[in-house]
């Protein structure tokens, strides 16, 4: 059998999802054999070499990389998972929906309590830094997502069923306790 | 269940059964071992179908079963596509229309709404998150009154009451505005069995006792293995 092309990213997440892949355990001897790794941390290639089969986004999309990078996926990737809370509906990045980002950068560099040294009040402006967004974005509401696997992480044994079901063509079986929020 | 004197015959998607005269299709399918799910309403308390979860269809109408009382030879569906499709939709809706960050929810693993989502497969909403921007009221000695999280159910404005009747919770403005809030002046005196009571009658994390953080381990919370609804399906 052809090994399926695999690829990963992480938006704006913390990687604990990515912890939760290799929550797997034993499996992953089993996941190597059944797919090839592509662009992801997991081996540091950074660009896309080969059409990939399924990309696993972590993380939602906080600023203008993110959703440089979520499009790229997009166009290399014929099957795009969201995984874990924060790509699903922003997760605790997103907790700041809904207030300006004028407050919020003004609060964590300027007005915070834990703020010590920025007499000049500067607020983070390298031309290097992404550009924020006005708010934290789910990825479904950027580009298409075409699978949906929640959880804070996503426990082992969801990633695992679904991954193998994808891989296999096989029907995704999703038994009460896997599926989580948190 | 047998026919008695007080007892009359109702069918449940196709299934006949005998339930008590004046019971609420809700009542009546529980008595049955039926699960039909309820959200805004509490037991033993006036039901007030404003959240439409317990939506059934009777002659082809839908209705809410938590007001509807039994009738001879009622004929409802309940455990249809349809129907659960509809009430995975008040779910959705429910959860766009607030910020429901689970992971950080006290109430998580034991909050309703998400059971609820939990048993009707709710893998990501089909509406667009509306991320309101809402205050976190921690002003009272007992309660933390957090308004991201409130569906707007009334449970605590029903059931949470001193001993001459008066309200705790309250209504604040109206239409997309409108906000439960717990009363200033009351709220001060709150005695500590209430303040509890509160916090547990509250479907969601909207209602926090203080001091009072995650002390359940995952995996031991109420829906952690058993969807809602399986303690009245297991209990035929
Ligand atoms: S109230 Fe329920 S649905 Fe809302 S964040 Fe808390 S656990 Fe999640
Ligand atoms: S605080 Fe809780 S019980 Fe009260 S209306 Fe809001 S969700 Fe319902």
């Amino acid at each position: 059998m052809n090994k399926k092309i695999l690829a990963t990213t992480s938006l704006a997440g913390c990687f604990g999802c990515h912890m939760s892949i290799l929550d797997i355990d034993e499996r992953i001897l089993d996941l190597i054999e059944l797919v090839e790794f592509n662009k992801s941390p997991i081996d540091d290639i950074k660009k896309f070499t080969k059409p990939v089969d399924i990309g696993i986004i972590e993380g939602g999309c906080c600023n203008s990389e993110n959703v440089e990078i979520l499009k790229y996926f997009r166009e290399n990737c014929k099957i795009l998972v969201s995984l874990g809370e924060c790509a699903i509906m922003g997760g605790l990045p997103a907790m700041r929906n809904g207030i300006p980002i004028e407050e919020c950068l003004k609060e964590a560099y300027i007005d915070g309590p834990t703020v010590q040294e920025n007499k000049e009040h500067i607020l983070p402006n390298d031309e290097e830094l992404p550009l924020l967004l006005d708010q934290v974005y789910p990825c479904h509401e950027i580009v298409k997502i075409d699978y949906f696997l929640p959880g804070c992480p996503p426990r082992a044994d969801l990633i695992w069923n679904a991954l193998y079901a994808l891989i296999t063509d096989n029907p995704m079986e999703i038994p009460y306790e896997v599926v989580k929020f948190d | 269940m047998e026919k008695t004197n007080n007892k009359i015959r109702i069918t449940i998607d196709g299934k006949r059964t005998y339930v008590t005269k004046g019971s609420t299709i809700v009542e009546a399918a529980k008595e049955n071992g039926i699960y039909i799910p309820t959200l805004c309403h509490f037991e033993g308390a006036d039901p007030k179908a404003c959240c439409r979860m317990c939506t059934v269809k009777i002659n082809n109408r839908m209705m809410t079963s938590c007001t509807t009382p039994v009738t001879e030879g009622m004929e409802i569906e309940n455990d249809t596509e349809e129907l659960n499709e509809v009430r995975k939709s008040i779910i959705e809706l429910l959860f766009v229309s607030g910020n429901h960050f689970c992971p950080a929810c006290e109430k998580s693993g034991n909050c309703e709404l998400q059971a609820l989502a939990y048993r009707y497969k709710m893998l990501v909403p089909r509406f667009p998150y509306s991320f309101p921007r809402k205050e976190v009221d921690a002003s009272s000695p007992k309660i933390i009154k957090e308004q991201n999280r409130c569906i707007a159910c009334k449970r605590c404005i029903k059931t949470i009451r001193d001993e001459h009747g008066k309200h705790y919770f309250a209504y604040k403005n109206r239409g997309q505005h409108l906000e439960v809030i717990l009363d200033p002046v009351l709220g001060d005196t709150m005695p500590d069995d209430l303040a509890k009571k509160a916090m547990e009658n509250c479907p969601v994390g909207s209602i926090l006792y203080k001091e009072k953080g995650f002390d359940q381990p995952i995996g031991t919370r109420k829906y952690d293995k058993q969807p809602i609804g399986s303690e009245i399906e297991n209990n035929v």
